[in-house]
Parts: structure tokens; sequence; C-alpha cells
């Protein structure tokens, strides 16, 4: 059985995303897919000094793009410190689900961002364009305090990015969408940016809605004339309190930590999760947008 | 040793301003010119670009768009999500396909996808996205100085010239080696003004001097036949302000934030 899922190499080190909040977040959404909590600590907040010999090392190697993830990265005390470090040396983007956003952390990130010649790039979560759509699966409260953190980047010279995990019906696409628009537009921020996400059916989710069918694997066969670029395991190393995984989905599977620093992690991973196979259907899931894009 | 070479991208079928572009490098005592690929797209009768870059001697290496039409792709390879993005995008391509003749197109599948010589001491690699990847886009937002630093050094270049974003720039890297974003000449830089503009590049006695020259063309004239030919207004509207209207997604924060989009 193992031996048939095919393994993946790393072309090159595009990006690096540090785990800065662990699992830890301030809500604790119907359908995410790493079971973050407030009291979920099996991943740990990670410090300046913790993230730096990893940012340095990605340096020395290439990197192109830095992502901040959790848990919620706010929730984490050293964020500004960290996104001043890593600014220095390349565009960051942070997931957010804007709660925790205030005037003068609002303030604070328009100064690091001026400070800087890379882009800083919010991605904010909303799953649904009223409030009660919305926190029906993210918590009550939580539309008006994002919304409010979306209006505050907006006015700090930010344009974030809105991010919609995708729980509608194809032919709904278009009045979901519009929704959204109107909606953002309504509370004070003029140009929204949408990303539309797949829904990963592992974690929360999978009790939620349902979990893969069996046949659901990526298999030798499809990979044959497949752009492997679309995987980010090809492109991607993920930094957690415990060590470095091959990707920012698979971080609770333990066979995903491929060691300890980064060079230690430069090597296959075999496909054999069942996420895997979300990400080679859509593709580039995780990034802003597939900067590369298809195989030329 | 003085050298001089002038280089652009992303004619986007914009035959008004390639003449235009032409003309004022014919006034400069440049060498060769250099074309980075993307012929066609946006604009109207794609055909006509291929006599001007024929009868000019202008060098040209493929792009992401060129590398679709000539080897028959459904679609342009820019890797949209967002569905506007992807409608225009799509609409573009099937225009440009439609109307491109199979000679012009036979001839853009054999393009090559990059060129390698030296200019002084200076061994200068051109290529349309990155050296890399033909649809990689290098922004100067998103681009780290490292991360170019290692593609001087991993495919042995002094100068790497690129193009495929749309907007041009310039970064000095360490050990006097450049990175250079060409721009492009069919479509304005989303920052209001109606201009294109094309990268001078020159050598004298070992300085490196590269400029960013701005080019006037006849943008109504140009727009009128982008409306006869029925294309969307939206991309009329980028032609006559100055300022992008589709196909955003790919912008990074800091470059978005200058559009009006």
């Amino acid at each position: 059985m193992e031996n048939k899922f095919p393994k993946v190499k790393l072309d090159s080190l595009d990006n690096l995303w540090l785990q800065v909040s662990g699992t830890i977040c301030n809500i604790e959404c119907k359908h995410c897919f790493n079971n973050s909590s407030p009291v979920n600590h099996s991943f740990e907040l990670m410090t300046l000094q913790q993230c730096k010999p990893y940012i340095d090392e990605a340096v020395k190697v290439g990197v192109k793009e830095f992502y901040f993830t959790g848990g919620e990265p706010f929730a984490n005390k050293e964020l500004l410190q960290i996104l001043e470090y890593t600014l220095q040396f390349g565009p960051a983007t942070i997931l957010t689900n804007g709660m925790l956003i205030k005037e003068n952390t609002a303030q604070m990130l328009h100064e690091i961002s001026t400070n800087s010649i890379y882009t800083l790039e919010f991605r904010i979560s909303l799953d649904g364009y009223t409030e009660e759509m919305n926190d029906n699966i993210r918590g009550k409260g939580v539309f008006k305090k994002a919304m409010n953190g979306i209006k505050l980047l907006y006015e700090h010279g930010f344009l974030p990015i809105i991010t919609v995990t995708k729980t509608w019906e194809e032919l709904e696409e278009e009045k979901v969408l519009n929704g959204f628009i109107e909606t953002l537009k309504e509370n004070g921020y003029e140009r929204p940016r949408i990303k539309i996400l797949p829904s990963l059916k592992i974690g929360q989710e999978a009790l939620r809605a349902r979990g893969y069918d069996k046949y659901e694997y990526v298999n030798e066969e499809m990979m044959k004339d497949y752009d492997v670029s679309q995987l980010i395991c090809s492109n991607t190393r993920l930094v957690s309190s415990k060590g470095v995984h091959v990707c920012p989905i698979l971080i609770n599977y333990p066979d995903a930590k491929l060691g300890d620093n980064l060079e230690s992690s430069f090597k296959e991973y075999e496909l054999k999760h069942q996420a895997c196979y979300t990400c080679y259907i859509f593709g580039a899931i995780c990034s802003n947008f597939s900067s590369v894009g298809r195989d030329a | 040793m003085h050298k001089k070479i002038a280089l652009f991208g992303g004619v986007y079928s914009n035959y008004i301003a390639l003449e235009a572009v032409i003309k004022d490098v014919k006034n400069k005592n440049v060498e060769d010119i250099y074309c980075l690929g993307d012929l066609g797209a946006f604009g109207p009768h794609p055909n006509k670009i291929f006599p001007i870059l024929l009868k000019n001697k202008i060098k040209t290496i493929q792009g992401n768009y060129d590398n679709s039409i000539g080897n028959n792709l459904d679609d342009c390879q820019c890797g949209y999500t967002d569905p506007r993005d992807n409608y225009f995008a799509k609409l573009s391509y099937d225009y440009t396909y439609k109307n491109t003749s199979e000679k012009f197109k036979a001839w853009m599948k054999e393009l090559p996808s990059f060129l390698k010589f030296e200019l002084g001491n200076y061994k200068v690699l051109l290529c349309h996205g990155s050296p890399r990847k033909t649809n990689e886009f290098l922004w100067e937002t998103t681009t780290p100085t490292h991360f170019l630093e290692k593609l001087c050094n991993d495919y042995d270049a002094d100068i790497i010239c690129a193009t495929h974003t749309g907007i041009h720039w310039h970064r000095e890297l360490n050990n006097d080696k450049h990175f250079i974003n060409v721009g492009v000449i069919g479509r304005p830089e989303n920052d209001g003004n109606t201009f294109v503009g094309y990268t001078e590049l020159e050598i004298n006695d070992d300085k490196i001097n590269i400029q960013y020259i701005p080019v006037e063309y006849d943008y109504k004239k140009f727009a009128e036949e982008m409306r006869k030919e029925k294309l969307p207004e939206e991309f009329v509207e980028t032609i006559i302000t100055g300022w992008w209207t589709t196909c955003l997604e790919v912008l990074p924060g800091k470059e978005r934030i200058k559009g009006k989009y």
C-alpha cells in the first residue's frame, strides 16, 4: 500500500511558512483543518528568537516569500517584531481572522510596511457575507470584529485579501461573490480582493461536512503530465514550535514533520494523505497567487 | 568600449506603440533592439506585429502568450483564479488566437525562451518572466534581493532582464549585478499615464547606465481600433486612462494600491 503513492521532491524553497501562533486561536471555527482553538496547545507560539534561524537559513537558500499562520498570528505578542525582521529580506503575508487588529496595531503595521521595499499582505478569512452566515461557522460576534479589522487595514493603506472557503454550490458562486463584495464595500472596504479556497476535509471540517471518499488519493498515474509546481510541497516548507513540516496543511500528521532544521527537511515527500488530493485537484491553494503559473 | 541596446516586452498587439518605440530607438544610436515576448493579447489585429518585428530585425524571445498561441494551447498561462480575470483573459486570448495567422503562429512557436550574450564585461541574460520559468512574475515588491542574486549565480549572469508583469523596475545587486524589468509597450503602467516605455542599456568603459524611456503614441487611434474590433470597453479604458481594469489578481498589495482598481 505505502509504495503506490507518488513522491515529490523540493525543487526550490520559494515559500517559508511560519506557524507563529501554533494552534492557539482566539476563536474556534467549525471547519478548522488544524483544530486551532483558545485551548489547543499542540503547537505553541513561536518567539522572534525561535523564528530567526529559520528565516536566516531560508534567505541563504534563496527563499522568495514568507507566510505567517496559526492559529491566530496576532495572538503572538512578538508578531510585529517578527514581521519587521522578516520584511528586511522579502515579502510577507499574514493569515489572520482580523479580529485582534486595533487602531494602534494598524498604525504600527503601516509603519513596518512603509519601512520595507517589500509587500506586507494580509489574508483575512470570512465564511459568509452576513453576520448570521459567518458567525454560524466562525462563532458569535466574529463578523463585526473581523469587519472592523478589515476596515482598519484599508484605512492604513493595505488591501487585505479576503479568503473564503468554498461551501456553496457552483450555481450560487456569482451571487455569493457579489454578496461579499457588497458587504465589504458597505463596511468601508471599497476595493475588496477576494480569494476562494477549497474546503479541506480534515480536522473539524471532516466532522462538520464529510470526510474524503475512499478513492480520493493521489496515485502515480495522476502525476503523468501534471505540473508538480502546483503542489506546494515542491516549493514550500513550514516551521512550527516542533520543527519543520512539509506543508501548512499536514502539521498534525507525524510523518509530515521532516526535520529540526530546514536543511534536514529538503527531502522527498510521499503524497499519502487525502488532503494531498485536494491540493492536487485545486493546486497552489495556500499561496496568495500562483506567482509561478503552470509549466510553459 | 561603448555599446547600447534597447529592450522592451509586452507588445500586446499594440502596433502603433511598437512603431513609435522603434522610431524613438532609431534616433539613438542603438545597436540592437530586443523584444522579451508577449506579442499578442489585449489589442486588435495581432498579425500587424509580425512584419514590423521582422522588418526592423528585432531579436525576439518567447513569452507565455506566444508559447500558448504557437502551441495551440487553451489559454494564456497567466494562471488566474479569479472568475472575472479569467473571463477577460479568455476573451482576449480567443480573439488573439482566432486572428493570428498560421505563419505567425509557427514563427512564435520556434522563438527561443531566453538569450544570452556579452555586453562589454557583462554577461547578459534575457528572459520573459524569470530565467527559471517563462510565466513567473517578478514584481518589485515581492522579489527579494537575495533571490535575484541567487538567480544571477545559478544562471551565470551579471544582468538579468525580464518583463511579464507590465511594470518596469531595476535593482542593483551585490558585485555590480543587476536585475531589470524592462517594462511593456502594449499598455500603460497602471499609473494614470497613457504613455508606454522601453529600457535602454548602455555600457561605457565598463560603466553601466540603465534608463527607462517613456514614449508617447497615438493611443486615441489605438482605442478607436479596439472599439471597431469590439474588444471590451474595459481594455479600451486602460489605454485611454492609464489605469488597469482587469487581470488585477496577480498584483501584489503595494503595486495594486497605486492603481485605481
